[in-house]
């Protein structure tokens, strides 16, 4: 196609109309309309958070927009106490949730790909918790532990386990467990979906291998399954990390970052900036210092699935 | 001693039977070659003595231990198999010594083991190595190695040649045969290529549908196989085969009229009038001046060729007998054109008469 038409521009009858006019290359008209929507969903706003995030925007006070303030936002940021406590809860609640959505995941993982009966039955009930908004899982799970009339005490007291109320989402660590066990009954089904698929796409033959060469069950999965599963796990890893590290829905509708801001995660943080102190230009600020997070954990799982690949031989880099 | 002892052994998915009742005893040192169409249950039998397959019904022992109810890594075998099956995170040294790893051998021991089995297998460049870094022919030999490290009491091969090309195929062939003159174990090899079971085999089981056809040296295979389908399955150009029915005059009248004498093996198991067929190698009919001359009775033939296959000391021609197409075999070839009709010389006490209906070989 390229070719063709450059044959037609240079073709000397279209020289002899003195129609030499220069046109842009057609590779970028037609890259144009991509270019155009990508602008206007993704660059503008990108342009224009950054910008606000030198400036004291209030949506309040439009005006304030215009008032450059050079680094004050980010100096403001860097002396938070209460954003770095959101920033260390949002990396030890996003490695709390991971390992164990990682642990059971690989469990229920292990013991479907043993089922042969019905294993597709399983497999659709398994993405349930994925179909729900997590909306609806926060309040589902608000309800659940809430300390009067909530499953989990009731349970507990009806067990004869405990006679108290226990304070699931007021006590600050209590709530903290509640959000990260709410999280992990929503997701755990993305680290066994993903799993399964690993287990599947395993060879046959070095798993028999193995079996003839002397390992045990545990043997066989120690170094043989495992290591085929690594790139699998790192690609969910890396999904759920940034998906974990986005936390917003389930922690408010459950505790609202509180008590007294003891589940207080970044975006909850940022969103109460933003939103209800309406200082935009300081929340746009926050956002960027917490996208160098998530661009950490994608960096740093994504080097351990290339080399997770490279271990299997499926080339270096993906 | 490592005796393989199989005794009516059945294997069984849900209600289809895939394996009917084998019995079979492997002595010490022997290789064997389980050879048969796929889907004839050679497979299936060895991944049994493996314990990679439950045994429905019968009994392997291996030594004099009935294996039915242990796992693989108790019944000390190696196996190769087809698809190589090597540890992809692991390099070829990692791979040889992975079985002793797995047994807590000392690392020196292993050390010590990895070299000399690198050693027999010419792979000592190749031990830094990842498997995706290897030809094919050199993951074969580092699954080959894999089994010698182990020092089992038997060696299980399924189909260890079948994805090499051909030259390489030829090669490796070699090396499995030397490999079982040095290590001298009991070898157990599954292939559906006649040509390794001939070349490989101490003695050859030939099967289909589950079921053992025939149980021989490769010679005794090849000369007197039981039924028709070990005489077409067996040798390359497989056996011809031509419908005829026995007369009451030792003879055996073929469809256009011809007429050969019965060969004097199969004379006392016809009657006259019994549908038969009557089978005859390649190698066995031969332009006359281009064969060679055997003594014993010789039957003369006018054929028209239809196709020749040069190969060089020897040109395979397709001609037409009794309405069907037959192969011979010229030696010293000379060209021949298509649609000439030769002069042949067929070997009468070489042939053979199988039973029409079912296939069996007519033999004193």
């Amino acid at each position: 196609m390229a070719k063709h038409l450059r044959v037609f521009r240079h073709s000397p009858e279209h020289r002899k109309k003195g129609t030499m006019r220069r046109r842009l290359p057609e590779w970028f008209v037609l890259l144009l309309p991509a270019f155009i929507i990508m602008a206007a969903v993704v660059l503008i706003p990108l342009v224009f958070s950054l910008y606000s995030s030198f400036t004291p925007y209030k949506l309040t006070r439009p005006s304030t927009l215009w008032r450059w303030i050079g680094t004050a936002n980010y100096e403001k940021i860097l002396t938070d106490v209460k954003f770095w406590a959101a920033f260390g809860r949002t990396i030890l609640f996003l490695t709390i949730a991971l390992n164990l959505e990682l642990l059971f995941g690989l469990l229920i993982a292990l013991m479907v790909n043993k089922v042969t009966l019905g294993q597709r039955t399983i497999r659709t009930i398994l993405m349930f918790p994925m179909m729900f908004s997590p909306i609806l899982v926060g309040f589902q799970f608000k309800f659940i532990f809430n300390d009067n009339i909530g499953l989990a005490n009731n349970a507990l007291q009806a067990l004869g386990i405990s006679d108290a109320a226990m304070p699931w989402l007021v006590d600050g660590k209590l709530a903290m467990f509640s959000i990260i066990f709410a999280e992990v009954w929503m997701s755990t089904s993305v680290f066994a979906v993903l799993i399964l698929a690993g287990l599947f796409a395993i060879p046959r033959d070095p798993l028999e291998a193995a079996k003839v060469d002397g390992c045990t069950a545990w043997q066989t999965f120690r170094h043989i399954t495992l290591p085929f599963l690594m790139p699998f796990i790192f690609i969910a890893m890396t999904i759920r990390s940034l998906d974990v590290a986005r936390a917003y829905d389930i922690v408010q509708i459950m505790t609202g970052g509180g008590p007294a801001g003891r589940t207080e995660l970044i975006w909850t943080l940022m969103s109460r900036t933003g939103y209800v102190d309406a200082r935009m230009g300081l929340a746009n600020a926050m956002g960027y210092v917490s996208i160098l997070l998530s661009i950490a954990f994608t960096v740093y799982f994504f080097k351990k699935l290339s080399a997770a690949r490279s271990e299997l031989g499926f080339g270096d880099k993906i | 001693m490592t005796e393989v002892t199989l005794n009516r052994v059945v294997k069984r998915y849900g209600k289809h039977e895939a394996v009917h009742g084998v019995d079979l005893k492997i002595h010490d040192g022997e290789f064997l070659v389980l050879v048969g169409p796929s889907g004839c249950g050679k497979s299936t039998t060895l991944r049994m003595i493996a314990g990679l397959e439950d045994i429905s019904d019968g009994e392997i022992s291996i030594g004099n231990r009935i294996v039915n109810e242990l796992p693989p890594r108790e019944r000390n075998i190696s196996m190769v198999f087809q698809n190589y099956a090597l540890y992809p995170h692991m390099t070829v040294c990692e791979n040889l010594g992975f079985t002793l790893r797995i047994a807590k051998q000392p690392e020196a021991e292993i050390e010590k083991a990895v070299k000399k089995a690198a050693g027999i297998l010419g792979l000592d460049g190749l031990l830094e190595r990842k498997p995706s870094e290897l030809s094919g022919g050199e993951r074969q030999r580092v699954a080959m190695g894999r089994a010698i490290v182990r020092r089992p009491d038997v060696f299980l091969f399924d189909e260890p040649l079948s994805n090499l090309d051909a030259k390489l195929r030829t090669q490796m062939r070699v090396e499995i045969k030397k490999l079982h003159h040095r290590v001298g174990n009991t070898i157990i090899y599954v292939t559906h290529d006649q040509v390794e079971a001939m070349t490989l085999a101490d003695r050859i089981v030939l099967m289909r549908d589950g079921h053992i056809v025939q149980v021989g040296t490769p010679m005794e295979l090849f000369n007197n196989p039981v039924n028709t389908f070990s005489a077409t399955f067996i040798g390359s150009p497989p056996m011809n085969l031509i419908d005829g029915v026995v007369t009451d005059v030792g003879t055996i009248i073929l469809r256009n009229s011809l007429t050969v004498p019965i060969p004097a093996v199969a004379r006392k198991q016809v009657v006259s009038g019994q549908q038969v067929q009557f089978g005859f190698r390649a190698d066995n009919l031969m332009p006359i001046g281009h064969a060679v001359e055997e003594p014993g009775e010789l039957a003369n033939l006018e054929l028209p060729v239809s196709l020749t296959e040069p190969l060089g000391t020897e040109t395979l021609l397709f001609a037409e007998l009794a309405g069907q197409e037959v192969q011979a075999k010229m030696l010293n070839p000379r060209p021949v054109q298509p649609g000439e009709t030769i002069a042949f010389h067929l070997v009468l006490n070489k042939c053979h008469v199988f039973d029409a209906g079912n296939g069996k070989a007519l033999r004193d």
